[in-house]
């Protein structure tokens, strides 16, 4: 099981030969990619930022609440940062699990928990040339 | 004592700065760092009870505070 915040292109075969095993009956694939609209506003690119100890060290705990949960041992995430254009691949969560059922529900679980807790922020560049922060309102907002 | 208070993306936006040191009493906590933060020039932009990390770790505005802690204020997350 491993985590990672990069700054490069996520090499998606990568990640499923880490996740390989003989054992494995199926493999679940989560890729998150820029889309060009969002509220109606043409997107041309991203920009992610994180406070990166505290977002390793949150997807770290993610990863393995999720294989004690549904008994997952192979679980990779790698979450880009800096400049992503439309189409780039933001984040890549891959599981492999004897069943179908506990990789797809470990992966699922990754994504959501990831998207409420992990301290990551986008700002997105339109194509009128302003930026913004994205605010995804979160259960643990006060 | 003294903490390292530190602000990211729109919250760091609005108060200029990335971070700060801050001198507290001893016994300090959390909430009393948001109370010296929401007092700064820009925080007005802030919520109210933004959430808060101490030492990697998201606290309770309770959270009894020590030399050296790392206070991290988190805007609303994106990631993904």
């Amino acid at each position: 099981m491993r985590t990672a915040l990069v700054r490069k292109p996520i090499d998606l075969t990568a990640l499923l030969a880490e996740v390989s095993d003989a054992s494995n009956g199926a493999t679940s694939i989560f890729i998150g990619t820029v889309r060009c609209l969002n509220d109606g506003k043409k997107v041309l690119g991203i920009e992610y930022s994180a406070y990166e100890p505290m977002a390793e060290k949150e997807i770290a705990e993610i990863i393995a609440e999720a294989s004690g949960m549904f008994g997952v041992q192979h679980i990779v995430v790698e979450h880009r940062l800096g400049e992503l254009a439309v189409g780039d691949a933001s984040i890549a969560i891959v599981t492999g699990h004897p069943r179908r059922a506990a990789a797809i529900d470990a992966m699922r679980y990754c994504v959501e928990e990831l998207k409420t807790r992990a301290p990551i922020w986008k700002r997105e560049h339109y194509a009128d040339g302003s930026r913004d922060w994205v605010s995804a309102v979160t259960s643990r907002e006060a | 004592m003294t903490v390292t208070v530190c602000f990211f993306a729109s919250y760091a936006d609005s108060l200029g700065v990335p971070s700060m040191t801050m001198h507290l009493d001893e016994g300090s906590t959390v909430l009393d760092v948001m109370t010296r933060v929401l007092a700064l020039p820009g925080a007005s932009r802030l919520p109210p009870s933004p959430l808060v990390a101490v030492n990697l770790s998201y606290a309770e505005p309770t959270r009894v505070l020590a030399e050296g802690d790392e206070v991290a204020l988190i805007p609303p997350v994106a990631g993904g």
